[in-house]
């Protein structure tokens, strides 16, 4: 290990350790464990600052903030993944006598022999760790395909393409008593005839223009290329308002760590 | 055999899921919630699985000395205290030795990693020794110490103060700063995107413009803003985020088509 790196991490420790004092110095009157609770702002403030040093670049504090959450949301998730999916729901229709054990409410009436038989692919899905039989863990999964892909099919032909397309189909005429009216009445009111209108033909005309902006089997000329690109501009306009949306999205986080660091860290801030 | 009876097996259970839509009988839908209920009863089994592979990758990755196997005790020290939190309970008001507890667990694992990663035999002997000595005591304080149990049979381990503490002041931070730090990388990359070099470049800025001011009182007429960003969100981006929508979909029902076929097999892999 070079020197500098030894000297920046010692000269780390001793922050960290001056930090944790002067946190539980702070928190004396305010809670009972306040060397555990200092600790824990502590330390949750390193691991915010290891995160924001890969600014500067990758280094290994950041590799080990990155580690460390590997380890703990994947025992996170399997922690919760084993208590609410295979407690909570799998024991309670297959055994009494496990659901005795385990503590949870069980219904004879749920009682259902056919859920072992997802413990049974389960199991079989876990054989892909053996060379000789690995090739069985390939029922479960053709299994998990199958149901997934004939599921996706119908919820993504109905939500994502007949439902849009029956969304897109507005009247491109709303409430039309003829022209003189239409003229008479012309406002910016967002509750307007106008704004209704042209809100309908920016849906109707933008959801085509763009379609056929992906559309490549034709080539984009003439009318079919002035649709093309009106399409683009569309699109653009999407993209610039999913970015700043983005942007205030990460904003918004970035204020409230810094406001942790500031505020729940530092005291600096009340 | 190995190959052939997995897209059979494809193929009955994707038709079967695709058609019980167009049959809307009372047993066809018991059958599709209970396919939808073993999909995650299995897809727990496959996390198992994912947890074993990240124990292999980081225990081959501490034996065979690669780049940055020092991080992988980082990444298995989490993943071992995260596990023991959410199976163990304090029985009383003190935690009496479950902090001695975890951390001698947590060496013990250390040692049994450098036996394995050691190659000279004097020095595995060494680690051999300390690691089954940490281990009697590690068994020796979880039996005889009656402030803490573990809980395999009910999930008040997720009530540990310490599994919610870990939660709180690890994953929380990172997760959010590591969000966070995207606000920077956004901005370098706003620098180069938004110039109004034609009216497509200048459309975008404009619309990024509008958005982001959205929320801002102090700007000159801070509510028309408002009004017209809310109307760009809910029209003009509707009808291109629709027809995208729409570009997905078809994809994802041809892609779904072609795997209940058999014609896109890559899922399976090889062998």
């Amino acid at each position: 290990m070079k020197r500098t790196t030894v000297l920046v991490m010692v000269g780390a420790i001793v922050i960290f350790g001056i930090s944790w004092v002067l946190k539980s110095m702070s928190l004396t009157s305010t809670t009972d464990h306040y060397i555990a609770k200092g600790f824990a702002i502590t330390f949750a403030a390193f691991l915010t600052l290891c995160i924001f040093s890969f600014l500067y670049k990758d280094n290994p504090f950041y590799k080990f903030a990155e580690h460390l959450f590997v380890g703990v949301s994947a025992a996170f998730w399997m922690s919760m993944g084993f208590w609410s999916t295979i407690v909570g729901n799998l024991i309670p229709r297959v055994s009494e006598t496990l659901s005795n054990y385990f503590k949870v409410p069980y219904h004879p009436e749920s009682y259902n022999p056919f859920y072992f038989l997802p413990v049974f692919l389960g199991i079989l899905l876990l054989l892909r760790l053996s060379r000789k039989v690995g090739w069985v863990s390939r029922w479960p999964l053709a299994f998990i395909v199958g149901t997934t892909a004939g599921f996706n099919f119908i919820r993504y032909l109905r939500s994502d393409f007949i439902e849009q397309v029956s969304a897109t189909f507005v009247p491109l005429l709303v409430d039309w008593q003829g022209i003189g009216h239409f003229f008479s009445n012309l406002s910016l009111s967002s509750t307007g005839q106008f704004v209704a209108m042209l809100s309908n033909w920016v849906i109707f005309f933008g959801v085509l223009c763009g379609i056929i902006y992906f559309f490549f089997s034709k080539e984009h000329k003439g009318v079919f290329g002035g649709a093309s690109k009106i399409g683009i501009w569309i699109l653009m306009i999407t993209f610039g308002a999913s970015f700043g949306y983005t942007v205030m999205g990460r904003i918004s986080l970035l204020v409230g760590r810094i406001t942790f660091l500031f505020k729940d860290w530092l005291s600096l801030i009340s | 055999m190995k190959r052939e009876l997995p897209f059979v097996l494809v193929f009955i259970f994707g038709m079967f899921m695709l058609l019980q839509y167009f049959v809307p009988h009372e047993k066809s839908e018991w059958v599709y919630e209970f396919f939808l209920a073993w999909t995650i009863i299995i897809g727990i089994f496959a996390l198992a699985l994912g947890i074993w592979s990240l124990f292999k990758v980081s225990v081959d990755k501490i034996k065979m000395h690669r780049p940055g196997w020092g991080y992988s005790y980082v990444t298995l020290a989490g993943l071992f205290v995260m596990i023991a939190f959410g199976f163990t309970k304090r029985n009383g008001d003190a935690w009496g030795l479950y902090h001695l507890w975890w951390i001698l667990g947590l060496l013990c694992l250390g040692a049994i990693m450098q036996v394995r990663a050691e190659t000279n035999t004097g020095r595995k002997k060494m680690y051999f020794v300390v690691s089954l000595v940490l281990l009697a005591a590690t068994v020796a304080i979880s039996i005889f110490d009656n402030t803490w149990s573990f809980h395999f049979y009910t999930s008040e381990g997720l009530e540990n103060t310490l599994f919610r503490n870990f939660f709180d002041y690890i994953m929380i931070p990172i997760l959010s700063t590591m969000f966070a730090l995207l606000a920077f990388f956004i901005a370098s990359a706003a620098y180069r995107a938004f110039r109004a070099r034609n009216l497509m470049a200048t459309l975008l800025l404009f619309a990024a413009l509008l958005v982001m001011s959205r929320f801002n009182p102090w700007i000159p007429g801070a509510e028309y803003v408002a009004k017209a960003s809310t109307w760009l969100m809910n029209v003009p981006n509707l009808a291109a985020q629709r027809a995208i929508v729409m570009g997905i979909g078809l994809g994802v029902i041809a892609t779904a088509l072609k795997v209940i076929l058999g014609i896109e097999r890559g899922y399976m892999g090889k062998g």
